[in-house]
This record gives C-alpha cells, structure tokens and sequence, in this order.
C-alpha cells in the first residue's frame, strides 16, 4: 500500500471520527466550510480575521437532496478509474449548524439507498490515485449513518 | 422607486443558435445589424455599446464590448463589457438602460455571443484551488447538471412530481420551438423518448438538460425623447423596457447554487422570506409595478425541465408545490392560461451563456409586438423573462406594449 494524503489541504480531518474543519465567527456563532479567513460573511456582523476560529464541524446530519454523476465529469475532477464508474452525490444539513454541505457518497451506496431526510455520517475515503499508484488522495464523503463500514483504504 | 421616463427596445435581432463553429463575433455583429435594421437605426446612431462577455474565447471575449464595436467599424461609441454568468445580457441591457435614464445617451447597442465547446461546461484550464468553479469539479465531480438532479429530486420527494412530469415540460417546449427560425433543436419530442434518453443526473435523463450552444443576440435601447422624435412610440416598436432585475441574494443562502459546495449557516441569522429565485423575480415586479397575474408570458431558464417547474413558483405563477399541476392542465402550454417559453425555451435552443437573457428579451419583444410567426401567444401584453447564474448572478427583465 501506498500513502494517503487528503486532495485538499486543511479541509478535513482523518482520525478515527473524522469532520469538516470550517471556521467560526466568535462574534455572531455563524460557521463557514469552505473556511471562511477574511470577514464574516454574516452582513450584520463586522467580525473580522481575528474572530474567525477554526471549528470541526458536525459530522452528522440529514440529506437535503441525491443525485448521481452517469458520465465522467470533465477536468479538473480526476477519475478513480479506467473505465469510468459513477459515484452519488449528497446534499447533507449538518445537525446544529443549519448549513448543507455537498460531498460524494460512500463507496458501495447509490442513490437507491438515500431519502431526503435521512441520517448520514461523515466518512474519508479515496478520490482518486495517482498515475504510478503509490498515493492515494482522499476527501469528504457522506455515508447513510449505521450502514457499517465501506471499504477502506484512507486511513 | 420615484416614477422615470420609459426606455423603448427599439429593435432586436438574433444569430440562430446551433453548433456552427465560428467565432462567437460573427454572430455578434449579424445579431447587431439585425437589431439595427429592425429598430431601422444604423450603427453610426450608437452611441453605447455594451457587450456580454464570454469566459471562453479569450481576450475578444473578456472585452466583447469593444470587440463588437471594432467589429462593426469603430464608430467612436462608448463601449462597456457585462459579466453576470448567465444573467450577463440583462446586466448588460441594465447598463445601457441606466445610461439612457442619466439621460447620457439617446441610443444603446446591447449584443451577446458565444461559442462553446462539446459535453459538460467545464471550469478553464489551470490549477485554482482557490476557486469554487474548480474545486468543485477537482473535490466534488460536480457537473452543472449534478446541481440540476439535485433541485430535481427535492421536487419528487418533497411535492411529488414525477420524472413523467419533467418529460412534459421538454413535450411542451419542444413543440413551442417548431416554428422558431432561430431555435437549433426544432423536432417534437415525446414523452417517451425523454425517459429512454440516458440518465445524466439522476434523476434527470439527457433530454431533460439542455444543450451548450453557439449564438448571438442584440437589443436596441433608446430614450423616450429619441423614440418620439423618431415616431417609435405608436408605431410596431413601442415596447417598453420597464424593469431589469439584478438583484443578488441575502444572506443566509440556503440553496446550494452552483458553483456552491456549502450553504450559508442559518444559525445566527433566520433565512430570508423569499429565496433567491423569487427574490430576482420579486424586484422585477416591484419595479415594473405589476404582478404575476398581469403576465401573459414568461420566459424562464429550463437549464433542466424540473427547473421550469422551480421557476413558476419562484416567478408567482403558483404555490410552492403546485408547479406539477400547471404543466399536467396545459396551463403553461401556447394556448393556455400563462404560456411559459414560448420561444421553446433552452430545451430548443441550448445555452449560449452571454446571449441567452437577451434571447429571452428578444423573444418577448417579437411576442409584445405580435410577430411571434408560429408560436404567438394572442393579445400578448406583458412579459417577464427569468434567469440564474452562477456567483450569484441571476436577472428579471419586464416588457411591456
């Protein structure tokens, strides 16, 4: 096995119960993913850089909307592999934050096995491999939540 | 909003949208000279030149309005360049308008154009990762339609609409774009042949999304003064320009738009009464003062077929809910209570990004003036054209006789 490294820098973590890593506006309570580092975004709030901490994220909550991706989306996404095979797409509403946050669904789950409403978790799995398959690079994606594990490679 | 002068369309004009492969200025200018010779104006009249820019043809595309002007033979005519994604013609025809209220101007030349690539609207090459277009597609794999299927599926699972009922909203388009000269898909199309069509994003199929297309549309703008001065006024030109929303949305935004991969948080502030579809509309309707039952004719953006249905509720057509109920009576069909894209909609035309809400402006001016040949809607008085794009971007535009 090769290594794995996150797709994207500083967006998630990877340990045992990994989360989005957004910011918080210490001023208003209002989050933000992707982080938000300049002002808070919230018009009625001047806070500024210095307010804004980063936070983890819940790392459960409830479809919003599915769908999936049948043919091979242009560059820059990358795909895992030769041929192509299609993945789903969940909206999630992070419990307590009031905010959807788009990922692709778990490995092994379509969207036969999502409804809007319904529980998910947050889990980190491969989203590509790199030409000479020594590293594995991963990101976000949202599972059905008790559905067990999926095939794991990322940590 | 105090009361203002009237701005007149003077004339519009379209390049038939296709796939024909040459450069977006070639259809810019015969757009331009069609506008021109319909509004019986020449170009040594502009004096205002805006163009629509398109991100994907290089520096003619990021300065299309001095593109277009060089094109046409360089008059001495201010020039300004639009970008608003898809809503970049009405903020483009906004300028010109604007330009004409201040009184700075007597005459505006509003053009669009673009020539698109084959398959999927992709982000331009290089590596941004600071960029939400590109990293949507580098983290998510989310394509435009994915956010379509997205906005889709809500409707079947919150208001019980059915993929049968998507097909109909692309049966009724494609049958309103058969007599349209300008329109690039003029085929009637079946039910049936919709759900055989491949799945793109479920549950959408590829008949459901529309296509990217080459094309190229024109607006003439003049001042209530040039109008009279012209005899515009009574005559077959007196169609008035009588609000363009530009509206961009408050916060906190609950939808996620493209190229969004999050959503405002709703925590600290309630999210709006009316979201950001209805809020363009809204203000659209506030400046014109009128509303949705003095429309007879709306031209929305059906990027998907389940879209139109999102935008007769977001446009006041209907409840939030009832979209499904109109398209199964007919209601929005020609010959029904509110025809909506008479045209035939994106469904027949395919997006042309910088033209396509100047396309709905020339559509609604042909159907003011009754020359809607083969898809006229009768007695057609008032019309509201609608769009949304990404970065926040969207446009209302109303015309009136």
């Amino acid at each position: 096995m090769g290594t794995s490294v996150p797709a994207i820098e500083g967006w998630f973590t990877t340990d045992p119960e990994p989360a989005l890593l957004g910011t918080r506006c210490r001023v208003c309570g209002t989050a933000f993913f992707p982080r938000e580092t300049t002002l808070c975004r919230n018009p009625h709030c001047n806070g500024t850089d210095d307010e804004l901490a980063e936070v983890r994220l819940p790392r459960t909550g409830r479809v919003w909307s599915y769908t999936d991706a049948r043919y091979q989306p242009p560059p820059p996404y990358i795909p895992r592999t030769d041929p192509y095979e299609p993945f789903a797409l969940a909206a999630v509403e992070l419990d307590h934050e009031g905010m959807v946050v788009l990922g692709q669904v778990a490995d092994g789950f379509g969207c036969d096995d999502l409804s809007i409403g319904a529980p998910m978790e947050l889990v980190i799995e491969p989203l590509y491999v790199s030409d000479d398959g020594s590293t594995t690079y991963t990101t976000w994606k949202w599972r059905p939540l008790g559905a067990g594990s999926s095939p794991e490679v990322a940590r | 909003m105090s009361a203002r002068d009237d701005v007149f369309v003077a004339g519009v004009g379209m390049h038939p949208w296709g796939k024909w492969g040459r450069s977006f200025v070639s259809y810019g200018v015969a757009a331009a000279r069609a506008a021109l010779a319909d509004a019986g104006l020449t170009w040594s009249d502009v004096q205002y030149c805006v163009g629509g820019e398109t991100v994907r043809n290089g520096y003619p595309g990021y300065v299309a309005g001095a593109t277009f002007a060089q094109a046409l033979g360089w008059n001495g005519a201010r020039v300004a360049t639009s970008y608003a994604a898809c809503a970049t013609g009405a903020q483009a025809l906004d300028t010109a308008r604007t330009r004409i209220l201040a009184g700075l101007c007597d005459v505006a030349l509003v053009v669009g154009a673009d020539t698109t690539p084959k398959g999927f609207l992709a982000p331009n090459a290089g590596d941004r990762p600071d960029d939400a277009d590109w990293l949507r597609f580098r983290v998510l794999g989310a394509t435009n339609p994915a956010y379509f299927g997205l906005y889709a599926r809500r409707r079947i699972d919150l208001h019980g609409a059915t993929v049968e009922d998507f097909a109909a909203v692309k049966v009724k388009n494609s049958r309103h774009g058969l007599a349209n000269p300008n329109a690039r898909y003029r085929k009637a199309v079946t039910a049936e042949e919709v759900l055989a069509s491949p799945v793109v994003a479920d549950p959408l199929h590829l008949l459901d999304i529309c296509a990217t297309s080459d094309g190229g549309a024109a607006v003439v703008l003049v001042s209530s003064g040039f109008a009279r001065a012209r005899g515009l006024v009574s005559a077959s030109a007196s169609v008035r320009l009588r609000a363009v929303s530009t509206v961009t949305p408050t916060f906190p935004k609950t939808i996620v738009d493209l190229p969004d991969i999050a959503t405002d948080s709703t925590v600290a502030v309630s999210p709006p009464e009316v979201g950001f579809r209805g809020a363009i509309a809204r203000a659209a309707y506030e400046e014109a003062g009128v509303g949705p039952e003095d429309l007879s004719l709306a031209e929305v953006y059906d990027l998907s077929t389940a879209l139109e249905l999102d935008w007769y509720e977001d446009i006041g057509l209907c409840k939030v809910g009832e979209a499904e109920q109109l398209v199964r009576g007919g209601e929005t069909s020609l010959g029904g209570r509110i025809p909506v894209n008479p045209s035939g909609g994106l469904a027949c035309f395919g997006e042309a990004v910088p033209a396509q809400a100047l396309a709905q402006v020339c559509e609604v001016t042909w159907q003011l003036r009754g020359e809607a040949s083969g898809r006229q809607v009768e007695g057609a008085a008032v019309g509201l054209t609608a769009n949304q794009g990404l970065f926040g971007h969207g446009s209302a535009v109303i015309l009136t006789r």
